[in-house]
């Protein structure tokens, strides 16, 4: 069967620019739960990357391991989620830049 | 008997040490026991060990252990004992013995007995090393120990900065002369391989002929040491200073002792001097210049104790003049005459000082003939063997000097009649300072008289002032003799009569009232000449503008401690990278973020070879 036939690179790119996306949503979001979010991109777009190198030579395996990031990011979340909450009554506030004890 | 020897030394050092331990917890009649008692015990031994080396009559050589090995140079503990040392360690025992006596009525209202006996017993200790001593290493052991000791007591009362200051300007100028000596010790060391008194001398003569230029320089170097020790030309500025601290102290240490240890020193190292003519007349030079110039100053001089000071200066010089002459039994007899009567003049200056409540000026006194009978006496026979009158111990080693300076070929004559008029201005100025003191009409009255324990020494040094003159000393085996002199009657008669045309000017001038030389002094030249032998030919003030100054002002240009500043840097730099890097700890979870980004992108790049 002969699906869309996409070629490696651009998915490839793609994942790149994702990954560049959430990058940078991570640096210049002051929200922890956008910071969360982006962390989220980022896992997501080398999962897309996993998923072409798998079609690309025909086996199943990206698409396992895409399973696992999914996994592997559920959990993280659970565990971040709880953090958030935790920071969020210490600092009343989910400002990032507020979590900080250092002076200057 | 002689095994004895080395108990000598140490009776002072165990008294000393007592003493500095038991601090001000002694009672006071104890101190003054065991203080004056150790050097009386020291004393006893010497006369014991001085009849038993008379018996055998050879040199006796004793080694204690060996002080220290390094590589070949292994110096001992070990002591020489011959007629040269005999003499000093009678000098020092007997004449300290007389002088502690004397101390312990003279410091009886002193706070700090304990801390005085103990400096007094170690100076003795360290001077009796200095004399005993079979190496140079060992006679520089002590002779460091004596100048220790005199800092310290020179200093004795030491909540008087001026005090201090006197006992600091002694030491750092006699330090000059360690330092000399020091560089003379080292290089004879590396010349001769080893610094053993009597091998160093068979090493000298059959390395060395007569006139080479390194035992110039070796003898130059060590006459540079004796000059600071014995307050000679160019270094002689400490000694009237050094009068600030307690009268027996001068009479012991700038009298009869440590003055006298460069002296000692030029003797002892005679074989080395006689291979070096030039060093020997800069001896004779120094000598007889330093002697001219004390003479001058000490007839200006109105404090009773820097009068007495300048005369030993002179004194001192008529020692290095003998030596310089190669009349080195004359010089140690001369040595021996001055301890006498030095001693006896500087503690019959002591009872006038402790009876008058501690005044110096000797224009404020008069009329004491009466008063203080002893002490007049004392001084009377002091002044006289000073000045070498006829038949005193003083006339026999003075002539003996001038005698054998004036055989000397060549210079000779010239040396003998510098000699002369030096004993012309010493016969003036001690007969001066007697006329004005005890005769006269009385400005001051006495409030106590001198105790048994004063007028005792006294009295004893006074005999011996007399009769010192008339025992030949045991030094014929430790000195080369020169030939039998008969120099003629008019030379002798000249020498004789010196003394008394002094005396008889002193007296015109100072009692009689019949030569008037207000005149002279008061006119302009003379106020000049006055203001500037005053001030000791103005040396003081030539080293502060020479030395002192220059020095300060170094120290004030480096006060900032410029090499500190190579450190410093280091430290700034250290300080300014912590500054910059502090800076990466905002604590921003972003901030990480951007940094782990950055550095990634760097990694990345690397592994790429694009950088």
């Amino acid at each position: 069967m002969d699906g869309v036939n996409i070629p490696l690179d651009h998915v490839l790119l793609l994942s790149a620019l994702l990954f560049i996306c959430g990058l940078l949503g991570l640096m210049m979001r002051r929200n922890i739960i956008f910071i969360l979010v982006s962390l989220e991109v980022m896992l997501n777009s080398s999962a897309v990357a996993f998923v072409a190198a798998g079609a690309r030579w025909g086996q199943a395996d990206g698409q396992i391991v895409f399973m696992l990031i999914l996994a592997v990011a559920a959990a993280e979340v659970a565990v971040g989620l709880g953090l958030v909450l935790q920071i969020q009554r210490r600092f009343k506030s989910l400002d990032m830049d507020d979590a900080n004890r250092m002076q200057g | 008997m002689l095994k004895l020897l080395p108990l000598i030394p140490l009776f002072p050092l165990i008294s000393s040490i007592l003493l500095m331990v038991t601090l001000g917890k002694m009672p006071k009649k104890f101190v003054a026991v065991l203080g004056a008692g150790s050097v009386g015990l020291a004393a006893v031994t010497t006369l014991l060990v001085g009849l038993a080396f008379m018996e055998s009559g050879q040199p006796y050589h004793q080694v204690l252990w060996t002080w220290m090995q390094v590589g070949n140079f292994s110096p001992d503990i070990a002591f020489y004992l011959d007629g040269l040392t005999l003499v000093m360690m009678s000098v020092i025992t007997g004449v300290g013995f007389l002088i502690h006596l004397f101390s312990t009525e003279f410091m009886e209202d002193d706070v700090s007995v304990s801390r005085y006996f103990a400096y007094l017993n170690m100076f003795v200790f360290a001077m009796l090393i200095l004399v005993m001593a079979d190496n140079l290493l060992l006679l520089y052991l002590g002779w460091e120990g004596v100048g220790a000791c005199s800092y310290l007591l020179v200093g004795f009362w030491y909540q008087n900065p001026e005090n201090g200051a006197a006992a600091r300007k002694a030491f750092v100028v006699t330090r000059i002369g360690d330092a000399a000596m020091a560089v003379g010790l080292f290089l004879l060391f590396t010349e001769l391989g080893t610094l053993d008194i009597q091998p160093m001398a068979e090493a000298a003569k059959t390395q060395w002929q007569v006139g080479d230029t390194l035992p110039v320089i070796a003898c130059l170097l060590l006459l540079g040491g004796a000059v600071g020790k014995s307050a000679q030309l160019p270094l002689h500025t400490w000694l009237p200073d050094a009068m600030a601290g307690p009268t027996p102290v001068s009479a012991l240490i700038h009298a009869a002792t440590m003055v006298t240890a460069g002296v000692y020193l030029i003797a002892r190292t005679h074989e080395l001097f006689l291979l070096a003519p030039p060093a020997m007349l800069a001896v004779a030079l120094v000598g007889l210049i330093t002697s001219l110039m004390a003479a001058f100053t000490a007839l200006n001089q109105h404090d009773i104790k820097r009068i007495l000071a300048y005369s030993t200066i002179s004194q001192i010089g008529y020692m290095f003049l003998a030596l310089g002459v190669g009349a080195w039994a004359a010089g140690i007899f001369h040595l021996v005459t001055h301890a006498f009567f030095k001693a006896l003049l500087f503690l019959a200056a002591g009872a006038v000082i402790h009876c008058l409540h501690h005044e110096h000026n000797i224009f404020k006194m008069g009329g004491l003939r009466t008063r203080l009978p002893v002490v007049f006496w004392s001084f009377l026979i002091g002044s006289a063997a000073l000045a070498a009158l006829p038949f005193t111990s003083g006339f026999f080693s003075k002539d003996m000097i001038l005698l054998q300076a004036y055989e000397l070929p060549g210079a000779g004559p010239w040396l003998w009649a510098g000699g002369l008029l030096g004993a012309l201005l010493t016969a003036i100025y001690s007969f001066r300072l007697v006329f004005v003191v005890f005769f006269g009409e009385a400005k001051m009255e006495p409030d106590k008289l001198p105790g048994i324990r004063m007028a005792l020494p006294l009295s004893l040094l006074c005999v011996l002032s007399i009769i010192g003159g008339w025992f030949a000393l045991p030094l014929s085996s430790v000195f080369p003799t020169t030939g039998n002199h008969h120099p003629s009657h008019l030379i002798e008669g000249i020498s004789i009569s010196i003394p008394l045309i002094g005396l008889a000017i002193a007296y015109l001038i100072f009692l009689g009232g019949q030569l008037k030389v207000d005149g002279l002094v008061n006119s302009n030249i003379g106020q000049v000449l006055k203001k500037f032998w005053f001030s000791g030919w103005a040396m003081d003030w030539l080293y502060d503008k020479l030395w002192v100054r220059p020095y300060k002002f170094l120290a004030y240009i480096l006060r900032r401690e410029c090499m500190d500043d190579i450190y410093n840097t280091i430290v700034k730099f250290c300080q300014f990278l912590f500054m910059v890097l502090s800076r990466t700890q905002t604590g921003r979870l972003r901030w990480y973020a951007t940094s782990m980004v950055f550095g990634l992108i760097l990694v990345i790049a690397l592994l790429q070879g694009a950088i």
